[in-house]
This record gives C-alpha cells, sequence and structure tokens, in this order.
C-alpha cells in the first residue's frame, strides 16, 4: 500500500497546504510518495523531499503542468495511479478543480474536505457549512481524497527522498492557460498564517480596512480576512473572505472586527486555537464563539489595540 | 447554442439545521426546502447568455424527489424553457449525479453546461468537474466572469490568491461561484408561465446508471462547540491577557 500526495506549489515553492495535506497523507499508515507536477518545477520537487516521511518524490516536468490545469493534470494522476492506493491532495483551488476530475475517471466516489482520519478507509467531513460532521467509510478499492488544511498540523522538514522524473501523459488540449490576477503581498498567507485580523461590514469602506485594521496587521505580522458581507460591499477583496465560501482558516490568534458571526463566517474561522472578538453590539453571535470579547466602538478600540500592541512589543 | 443548467433541491440557506440525536443524518423534516444558491447564480448566468442572443435554449434538469420539480419550476421561472427531472428518492452521490448528467447530455447533446460549484447540503464540490471527467469536456470551475465565443469559452475563475482566466473548447462546463452575477427573482406572471412549460421525467433506472452509494455513512455528529469566553473591559486588559494568559502574541 502506498499513497500518492499531489503537491501545492508555484514551480518556484511548496506550499504550506502540501506540509498540511501530508499529515493527513501519512496518517492513512502507508508509505507517501509526493508528485509534483509543473513546469520548472525541480525547486519545488528539492523543497518536497526534505519533508519529513516522505519516501519519494515523482516529478513530472512539463509545460502543460506550469498552471496545473485540470485536464492534463488529472490525465498525468491516472496515468500513475495504478500503483496506488491512495490519491490525496489539499482541498485548495487547484486540488478542488482536479482530484474530483481524477475519482470519476477512476469510477471512485471522492471523499472531499477531511477534517480527520479515523482509519485508512474511515474519515470526518463537514457538511452544512460545518453545522455538521459526517463520519463515513469509502468502499471503492482506490481512495481519493481532499484535505482540509486548517484541521492537519505542518509536517516537518529533516527528510531526504530521492526524486524521480516521470513521464508526461497526454494532454487532452481542450483547455489553455489565458492569464491571472494575482494578489502580491508580503504578508503571510492567509490559509497558513498564525494570525489573523477580520473585518466586517462595520468597517464601512475600503479606506477604514486600510486605516484601522492595516496597521494591527502590519505589528503582529498577521494576515488580513474579511467577512463575505464586507466582501460583497467592495470593502476587501474577495480573497480576503473568511467562511463557508470563502476560505477555512485555523491561525493561533483570530481577531474578528465589526463581525456579527453569521453562521457562514463561523464555520471558516471557528477552528482557531483563540478568538477575540471586537464589536460594539454585545449580543453579537461572535461572541459565543470568543475567548476574549471588547465591546465598543472599533473606531476608538483599533487604535488603541495598534498603541498597546507596539508598548507589548 | 444549446444549455444546460443543472439544479439541486438543498435546505435553504437561512434554516439552522438540527443534527438527529440518534446521530442518523440531520433532521429534514418539515424543513423549508430552496434550489442550491449556487445552482441559481448558474440559472442567471444561463438565462443572461439566452438573453444576449448567445443561447438558443436552456434545459434545466434536477435528480431528486417529486419535490424537486419544484426546483426545476424555479428555473422555468426564472427564464429556462424547459425541465427534465430524474426522480428518485435514493441519496445519489456525486460521482452518480454525473453518471446520469452524463446519459442526459448524451440525449440532449447541449454545448455548454453551468451549474453551481457545490451544493451547500454536502459541501462536496464534485459534481461538475466529474461529468467533465466522464464526458471528457474541459471544465471552467468556481466561475466569476464567462466569456463565450464562437466555438470556445474563457472562464475567469475565482483561485487561491485571486483571478485566473482559462480558455476552453466546447462543449466545456461552467461551474459557478458566488460573484458570477446576482440572481434575479422571478416575476409573478413568469412564475405563471412557468407552469406551462414542458417538463418530462425519467429515473435512474431508466437511464441505466446504477446508484448505489460508494461511501458508507457511519455518523453524522454535532461539530465539536466552542464555549463563550470571558469579555474584557479594556484594551490593555486584553493584550495582557493575550499575551500571558493565551500566550498568543
Amino acid at each position: 500500500m502506498t499513497t500518492l500526495l499531489i503537491a501545492e506549489h508555484d514551480n518556484a515553492h511548496l506550499k504550506d497546504a502540501t506540509h498540511k495535506a501530508l499529515s493527513a497523507a501519512k496518517a492513512l499508515g502507508a508509505p507517501v510518495h509526493v508528485l509534483v507536477a509543473g513546469s520548472n518545477a525541480r525547486a519545488a520537487a528539492e523543497a518536497a523531499a526534505k519533508l519529513e516521511g516522505v519516501e519519494k518524490v515523482l516529478l513530472a516536468d512539463a509545460a502543460p503542468y506550469e498552471h496545473q490545469l485540470a485536464e492534463p493534470t488529472a490525465a498525468l494522476i491516472v496515468s500513475l495511479a495504478s500503483s496506488y492506493d491512495a490519491l490525496v491532495a489539499p482541498a485548495t483551488s487547484k486540488g478542488k478543480n482536479i482530484m474530483p476530475r481524477v475519482a470519476a475517471l477512476l469510477d471512485v466516489m471522492q471523499v472531499s474536505d477531511i477534517t480527520k482520519v479515523v482509519s485508512p478507509d474511515t474519515f470526518e467531513r463537514p457538511i452544512y457549512a460545518g453545522n455538521a460532521i459526517q463520519t463515513v467509510q469509502a468502499t471503492d478499492a482506490k481512495k481519493v481524497i481532499t484535505v482540509r488544511t486548517a484541521a492537519f498540523p505542518a509536517a516537518g522538514e529533516g527528510g531526504s527522498a530521492a526524486i524521480e522524473t516521470v513521464n508526461a501523459a497526454e494532454d487532452p488540449g481542450v483547455s489553455t492557460f489565458k492569464g491571472e490576477e494575482i494578489a502580491q503581498s508580503d504578508r503571510p498567507e492567509l490559509t497558513s498564517a498564525r494570525i489573523i485580523i477580520s473585518g466586517g461590514r462595520s468597517l464601512g469602506s475600503a479606506e477604514n480596512f486600510t486605516k484601522y485594521i492595516e496597521p494591527i496587521a502590519d505589528t503582529l505580522g498577521a494576515a488580513m480576512g474579511a467577512s463575505r458581507a464586507a466582501v460583497d460591499a467592495g470593502y476587501a477583496p474577495n480573497d480576503w473572505q473568511v467562511g463557508q465560501t470563502g476560505k477555512v482558516v485555523a491561525p493561533d490568534l483570530y481577531i474578528a472586527v465589526g463581525i456579527s458571526g453569521a453562521i457562514q463566517h463561523l464555520a471558516g474561522m471557528k477552528d482557531s486555537k483563540v478568538i477575540v472578538a471586537i464589536n460594539k453590539d454585545e449580543e453579537a453571535p461572535i461572541f459565543q464563539v470568543a475567548d476574549y470579547g471588547l465591546v465598543g466602538d472599533l473606531f476608538q478600540i483599533l487604535p488603541e489595540l495598534k498603541e498597546e500592541l507596539t508598548k507589548a512589543g | 447554442m444549446k444549455l444546460l443548467v443543472c439544479v439541486k433541491r438543498v435546505v435553504d440557506y437561512n434554516v439552522k439545521i438540527r443534527v438527529k440525536p440518534d446521530g442518523s443524518g440531520v433532521e429534514l423534516a418539515n424543513i423549508k426546502m430552496s434550489m442550491n444558491p449556487f445552482d441559481e447564480i448558474a440559472v442567471e448566468e444561463a438565462v443572461r447568455l439566452k438573453e444576449q442572443g448567445k443561447a438558443t435554449e436552456i434545459v434545466a434538469v434536477s435528480i431528486g424527489p417529486s419535490q424537486a420539480g419544484e426546483t426545476i419550476r424555479t428555473a422555468l421561472a426564472m427564464g429556462a424553457d424547459r425541465g427534465i427531472l430524474v426522480k428518485t428518492d435514493a441519496t445519489v452521490e456525486p460521482l452518480a449525479v454525473a453518471k446520469i448528467l452524463a446519459k442526459v447530455v448524451e440525449q440532449e447533446k447541449p454545448d455548454l453546461i453551468i451549474m453551481g460549484k457545490q451544493a451547500i447540503d454536502d459541501d462536496s464540490n464534485q459534481t461538475g468537474q466529474m461529468l467533465a471527467a466522464l464526458l471528457g469536456w474541459p471544465q471552467g470551475t468556481f466561475a466569476f466572469k464567462v466569456n463565450v465565443g464562437e466555438g470556445s469559452i474563457d472562464v475567469t475563475r475565482e483561485v487561491d490568491g485571486g483571478l485566473q482566466t482559462v480558455g476552453l473548447k466546447l462543449p466545456a462546463i461552467v461551474t459557478t461561484d458566488l460573484r458570477l452575477n446576482e440572481p434575479r427573482y422571478a416575476s409573478l406572471p413568469n412564475i405563471m408561465k412557468a407552469k406551462k412549460k414542458p417538463l418530462d421525467e425519467t429515473s435512474p433506472e431508466t437511464l441505466g446508471v446504477d446508484v448505489s452509494p460508494r461511501l458508507k455513512v457511519i455518523k453524522t455528529a454535532e461539530p465539536g462547540g466552542r464555549k463563550a469566553g470571558v469579555k474584557v473591559g479594556s484594551v490593555a486588559e486584553l493584550v495582557q491577557k493575550l499575551k500571558v494568559e493565551a500566550g498568543v502574541l
């Protein structure tokens, strides 16, 4: 029995989602191989080889894999699948795009977004936006699994696996990459940040995100997030959205500012280690999940918080 | 161009669901049901393509019990032309849904299929990708914008960190994300008109698809709750607690 983990990377760097999905892959109990499908992706493969508990790295280095479009990448994974009992990927936008395609080509029912490995064929996964947790047993001989990365710790380094190159599969040739707009930022990524500060609609404008939220994020080295209401109102970009329909996060510290705590938002952050809520409505549901609540006007509290944090160093 | 839209009847997104005390599932009796919100966006996009003269016919498909016919009527009231109900009382997993839809596609031969990226009940996010795989078609998942061309379609997708645009050969599958459009409400005259639009019925058996589940649901449980913590009186107290008590600063 061997498990194949599909790496999340941008050719030059391995993403933290890979480290977390590796912990889930290892929990299946079998040796783990990692597939790096990319173009000029040796650097990412070398990073994968250093992960603790990886037996072998497969590097498929070819132009069709540069952006890991679903059609060629799924064809590649299927071409390798006969040697593996389980195919695992982080439930990132790439993993969610590619893996169901792989599963259908193998006639396997995928288990999506697992939050716990109960046994090699039994998993926990959230349904209804995390309002219920289902335990499911996969009866297909082969398993295809995506992993909710926020639910697993990142695997460490210290390994030295061999890197084996594998041949590209035939590109179905039905899709082409046309461009992308990826926000460039020095901040940590939302899904791997240790601290997140998120704002809600009460911020009132995009300018107020910059004026009130950003200085605190800078002081703490935190990622910035937003509620769906704030995103819908145009105060924050969509990729900041934390919630059922946005990103699911579980940082050490989550600071929710002016966020009432709709079910949709709680589904995305309630597994954070420590939650702080700042809201002027003391009845806001966010306080029911917050470890520390502060009732008051955010426009007064935030500058004060910035000052206290700077003092506290 | 002929469009197929797929719609699912799910627990209304405003309903706070309850887990059954015996762990056998989620309480569904006497609960308000609606069209999956992502599927509403799919129907809206299809109707807009027809209004722009880019599509000629919209067929709405649903798989489920007879009440799923109401969900199809909603799609018809929004502007779809006719419906197909694949009637079954069984729980149908995404892989089986994709197989059923592949059979419907064989009969209907649409040029473009638009469906929601995920259903808000089981949150699987699989069916569109699986259907694309079974048909050997390209997929534009998590669509933010679509641009239909001659024999091809450009789909701008919501991806981690931003947006990505892919060009797909038609026929293709698009799955919708939240920002693609804002679905319209069906007007009363259109709701009345929808009652007269054709709605055909078939079944997984007639289509020759085995819907036996591959996942065995062992139990359904409430998520581990969080307890409300303490209210602090000042910013200074908050920072002090985060530093000393919680140790996260």
